[in-house]
């Protein structure tokens, strides 16, 4: 591995494996909505109807669309930042997000979530502009250096989010952004989330302009692409996935990480071919880790930022040690 | 040279805690004095296990900007407590004396430690990988202590919720003695080590060559380094930046290596900015509780400065 991407061909063909992954993807979608404590058979047809629409349903469908988006918004940091081993949580965007709605909360605590929202994203725009505006310097020739300059910078602004909430007296509100959980969700209190559902077909539209990205500054302009626009656009998507996924649920790490990773072994680099796998691996996992989540001490709930800690960094310590690691 | 600008940490050091004692001083005196006497009792203690934690673990790892938190040894002792609660279960762990509680929780983290960190450090792997392997680390024992505490009882997590920042202005009590005894006798056996240390900053294969039983050395030093870092853990949560600041403040001022001078000098820089930093938050800004944040915030830029201008000796 190193801080060039190398284009790999698919080494599972898509043809058989696309139907048992979509059967997959489904019987987890239906497993979340049948686990929780209200026991569904033993209820009114209408009671149960109001259980699913009402909780089951949006909870699921949350966890959907904040996959899907985390996966895609990791696919393009690592495009933009030219390094498989960072997404919005290893760059500072996830956190930059968090200081932002700190920061709404603070200042303007009559906010609607949209006006939340649109703070956030300001924030992680810049944070992670800086964050890439500084990874620009390190040596290309140690692609660990960057994962780790992410995950202290990451740090670095969460010191200056705890020290904000400290003074201001907002301690205890800052585990709910700063720990993931879908608990919360219920009909009416997600449907911002479907803007993710549009940027992830933006991407898919620019799904070749990236491919030709990740062959750098000179290979992009040469191929007559502009460069520096293409990093605006993928900055943004970036960062408007980010802060949707932190006003909503809280920062959730890594599934921008793992599922790209996997999905390069799998199925190469060509982001016109990945791309939907990525999206749909990443909803995967989330609405797999929310439901473990849920299932582990049944009937309280772990948060999934908790679990996808946990499966996240033996993942990526995974990554690190294992033969792949050489691409 | 070197021993004279030792001298200067030292003042530093004595100056601060002098600032510590007497700075707005009223009241009732003899009660204020031995408030604020047991407190820096605890600053001190753990000023000076963090600085020669640091220094162990920089030397035996042949790096000077690694830390044992950015290894995530201190959220392995949060691991090991949790793990102690739930093989006794919450009731067993309440009832136990706090002395037996940490003795369990250092002996899991010794093990654990030794198992996964030992290969690592004897690989010497290029040094970012290293970092980042125990940067990961970190984040899985920290979770994994989270998922632990929520399985043993999901309504009763604050105890892990509240660690996530050092906190210096509320000392645990319950160890002190217990700790100070263990970090003086740490701090000893160190300093007695300081010419084997000298040597072994060398490389495996010099040190080796001069005559040190290599495997040994670093088995023994590590586990100097857990104990350490288990006491300021249980004394005042987890600290992050503090070694690698104190450390590379201590090398820039004597201008050497030898271990001789930097222990020392490390200890006492370490001790000015724990009960300097105190002194001036607490009287100055009145927030004394953020000094934790803020060595993070500071130490954390540190860092970020000396990976991104290739500073690896």
């Amino acid at each position: 591995m190193t801080g060039s991407p190398i284009t790999r061909k698919p080494a599972v063909s898509g043809r058989t494996t696309a139907p048992v992954a979509l059967c997959l993807f489904l019987a987890l979608c239906a497993a979340s909505l049948s686990v929780g404590v209200a026991d569904l058979s033993l209820e009114e047809q209408g009671a149960s109807l109001d259980t699913v629409l009402i909780s089951r349903l949006p909870r699921t469908l949350a966890a959907v669309l904040v996959g899907a988006g985390l996966a895609i918004a990791g696919l393009i940091m690592q495009t933009l930042a030219r390094n498989r081993f960072v997404d919005p949580g290893i760059g500072g965007t996830e956190q930059s997000a968090a200081l932002g709605v700190l920061l709404a909360t603070v200042l303007w605590p009559a906010a609607p979530i949209l006006g939340k929202m649109m703070v956030a994203t300001l924030t992680a725009l810049i944070g992670t502009a800086v964050f890439l505006l500084l990874v620009r310097r390190l040596p290309p020739t140690q692609p660990y250096l960057m994962p780790l300059f992410g995950l202290i910078y990451g740090g670095v602004i969460t010191a200056g989010v705890t020290f904000i909430a400290w003074q201001m007296d907002f301690l205890q509100y800052l585990d709910i952004w700063m720990n993931g959980d879908f608990s919360g969700i219920l009909r009416g209190r997600y449907e911002i989330l479907w803007a993710t559902a549009a940027l992830v077909a933006l991407a898919w539209w620019l799904a070749d302009a990236l491919t030709i990205v990740t062959l750098g500054k000179d290979a992009s302009i040469g191929l007559g692409l502009d460069y520096e626009r293409m990093m605006r656009i993928g900055l943004f998507i970036v960062a408007v996935l980010s802060a949707l996924t932190v006003v909503v649920v809280g920062m959730i790490p890594f599934v921008g990480l793992i599922v790209p990773n996997l999905v390069s072994r799998l199925r190469g680099d060509n982001l016109r071919g990945t791309l939907p796998w990525v999206a749909l691996g990443g909803a995967a996992l989330t609405v797999g880790c929310d439901l473990i989540g849920r299932l582990l001490r049944y009937p309280f709930e772990i948060p999934i930022g908790t679990i996808l800690g946990v499966v996240g960094a033996a993942c990526f310590l995974w990554f690190l040690t294992g033969r792949h690691a050489r691409g | 040279m070197a021993e004279r600008r030792l001298w200067i940490a030292a003042a530093l050091a004595l100056l601060s805690v002098a600032a510590f004692l007497t700075w707005g001083l009223r009241g009732n005196l003899a009660f204020v004095l031995e408030l604020r006497a047991v407190k820096l009792l605890a600053l001190v203690q753990v000023a000076v296990a963090i600085a020669v934690a640091t220094v162990l673990l920089q030397t035996i790892s042949g790096n000077r900007i690694l830390t044992p938190s950015i290894m995530g040894l201190d959220a392995l002792y949060l691991l090991g407590q949790t793990l102690l609660v739930f093989a006794l279960g919450g009731l067993g762990f309440a009832g136990l004396d706090p002395r037996v509680r940490f003795a369990g929780a250092l002996l899991t983290m010794i093990g654990i430690a030794v198992a996964v960190f030992l290969p690592l450090l004897r690989a010497r792997r290029s040094l970012y990988l290293m970092l980042l392997t125990g940067a990961l680390l970190g984040i899985l024992f920290r979770s994994l202590a989270s998922l632990v505490a929520r399985l043993v009882d999901p309504n009763d997590f604050a105890v892990l919720q509240g660690v996530s920042y050092a906190n210096f202005g509320t000392v645990r009590g319950d160890l002190l003695a217990f700790g100070l005894v263990l970090t003086a006798a740490c701090a000893v056996l160190a300093w007695r080590q300081r010419h084997v240390l000298d040597v072994m900053a060398l490389g495996p294969e010099a040190a080796i060559g001069l005559g040190i039983d290599w495997g040994r050395a670093v088995t023994g030093l590590l586990v100097l380094v857990i104990v350490l870092v288990a006491v300021s853990t249980a004394l005042v949560g987890p600290v992050v930046f503090l070694g690698l600041l104190v450390v590379a403040l201590a090398e820039r001022l004597t201008g050497t290596q030898r271990h001789a001078v930097l222990l020392p000098a490390s200890a006492c820089i370490a001790v000015a900015v724990l009960a300097g930093g105190q002194t001036i938050l607490q009287h100055g800004f009145g927030g004394a509780a953020t000094l934790g944040v803020i060595v993070e915030f500071v130490g954390g830029l540190v860092f970020l400065i000396l990976l991104a201008s290739g500073h690896k000796r």
